[in-house]
């Protein structure tokens, strides 16, 4: 117990929880969790951006409390504590960003809520949270939730330049002036198919580059 | 893993909701005012929005009371109701109400450029909840001097487009009445023509939210008629 106690902060094992998610592990590419909401919210960059945060701190916290409680939960109603802590969180989330970041908030309306149906949450209380220690969990929900926010502004990235020629709001297209040569708004990329296709296209292009993480038939 | 008993399962998860309930009405509490504070200042927001003012959270209230300076509520015969608070009236809570018991607000603003104009609270359905916003219109009564829209939830970058400036402006302008017959404003699918005063152009993937934001400004608009054609000059 003392031995484990003294093991520092960031060891590399504690590091590895933390970058996996971002590129082998990802929960969205490799896992294929949380799609529903990587395909809602990333029209433009910005709410992509606070959901991603919002994510993060969510599934970080939840992480803690699930790893700080798990030797008091009864295994019978795990999945029932698992949802009361996330929905609890969300709550709180929500809360704060209505009474304190307001024009994120109205920007974000539904998802917020709708954080708590994510699938990457639930995946990593149960599959993470539920075995190992407080600060491993809190990590893990750190690195979990920032794999899942990188996917999210890089697809809203592309869909915001060029469903709408802006960048974070700002009109790049127009100052390039990229419409007097003739381009026009891509309309089909705002839509949530061309979501699932730019991640089908993450997807193909890591596993090109990592041939550990193709499937073998 | 330890088994545990029914009875221990039974005060685990008595004990786990009552305190996730007490946190979370604790939070609700304390964070009310500000929520409510914000609320506020985002409708006056949005208010002065309708009459193209732009404002930033710290200057809202002073811009407000600076250009909005009357407002009051008449019923649908255009007659004034007295001791109402406009400010206060809740239009969604009034459209359940039958027509001639509904309270309709009225605002008056001059802004900077002298325009004698009357803002109008809407309110109606988009595809996934409320939208809303105000109409202000010039003294004549007719034409349009400004809009704000905004929404509950819709889609971001399509249904949600109505709150973007774009969309908005080109409302300017564009006349309600045609001679005597209310006419409103059409959303048309493809873009109106520019010599059409009654018609803007619709939101590509937002159908659903464009004809919910045309049957919003007939339908709210339309209850005062009968205020408009009198008081026009």
């Amino acid at each position: 117990m003392n031995n484990q106690e003294r093991e520092p902060i960031f060891s590399a094992k504690n590091l590895k929880l933390l970058t996996e998610p971002l590129g082998k592990n990802n929960p969205i590419t490799v896992q294929v969790l949380g799609i529903c909401s990587a395909l809602a919210v990333t029209v433009k960059l910005k709410p992509a951006i606070v959901m991603a945060l919002s994510v993060t701190i969510v599934t970080a916290v939840s992480n803690l409390v699930i790893a700080a409680i798990r030797q008091y939960i009864p295994d019978r109603i795990r999945i029932i504590v698992q949802l009361v802590v996330i929905a609890t969180m969300v709550i709180l989330v929500d809360q704060f960003l209505k009474a304190y970041v307001f024009d994120v908030s109205k920007q974000l309306s539904v998802f917020v809520g709708l954080i708590i149906t994510n699938c990457i949450l639930m995946g990593r209380l149960e599959a993470f949270a539920m075995g190992n220690k407080p600060w491993p969990s809190f990590i893990d929900g750190i690195g979990n939730g920032a794999g899942y926010g990188i996917i999210l502004v890089v697809v809203a990235f592309i869909r915001e330049l060029f469903g709408s020629g802006t960048i974070y709001g700002y009109p790049v297209f127009e100052k390039l002036g990229i419409y007097r040569a003739g381009y026009e708004n891509n309309g089909m990329i705002i839509l949530p198919p061309m979501a699932l296709i730019l991640v089908g296209m993450i997807i193909w292009l890591q596993r090109s580059r990592n041939k550990n993480l193709i499937e073998k038939l | 893993m330890i088994q545990f008993s029914n009875r221990y399962i039974f005060i685990f998860s008595s004990v786990m909701v009552i305190a996730v309930a007490t946190l979370l009405s604790l939070a609700a509490t304390l964070l009310q005012p500000a929520q409510e504070r914000n609320l506020e200042i985002e409708k006056k927001r949005n208010m002065l929005e309708s009459i193209n003012i732009s404002s930033s959270r710290d200057n809202t209230e002073d811009l407000y009371d600076k250009y909005i300076n009357e407002s009051f509520v008449i019923n649908s015969k255009g007659e004034p109701v007295d001791g109402v608070d406009a400010f206060t009236v809740v239009l969604k809570n009034e459209q359940k109400k039958p027509l001639e018991e509904q309270y309709l607000p009225v605002f008056r603003a001059v802004p900077d450029d002298g325009e004698k104009v009357i803002i109008i609270p809407v309110e109606g359905k988009g595809l996934w909840g409320p939208i809303y916003g105000y109409v202000s219109l010039k003294s004549d009564m007719n034409t349009i001097y400004g809009v704000n829209f905004d929404h509950k939830g819709e889609t971001p970058g399509l249904g949600a487009e109505i709150n973007t400036t774009p969309f908005e402006s080109q409302f300017h302008d564009k006349k309600l009445f045609d001679d005597e017959n209310f006419v409103s404003v059409q959303v048309i699918k493809g873009g109106a023509a520019d010599a059409d005063i009654h018609g803007v152009d619709a939101i590509s993937g937002g159908t659903i939210t464009s004809k919910g934001l045309q049957k919003m400004i007939f339908d709210c608009i339309q209850k005062y008629d009968d205020y408009l054609l009198k008081n026009r000059n």
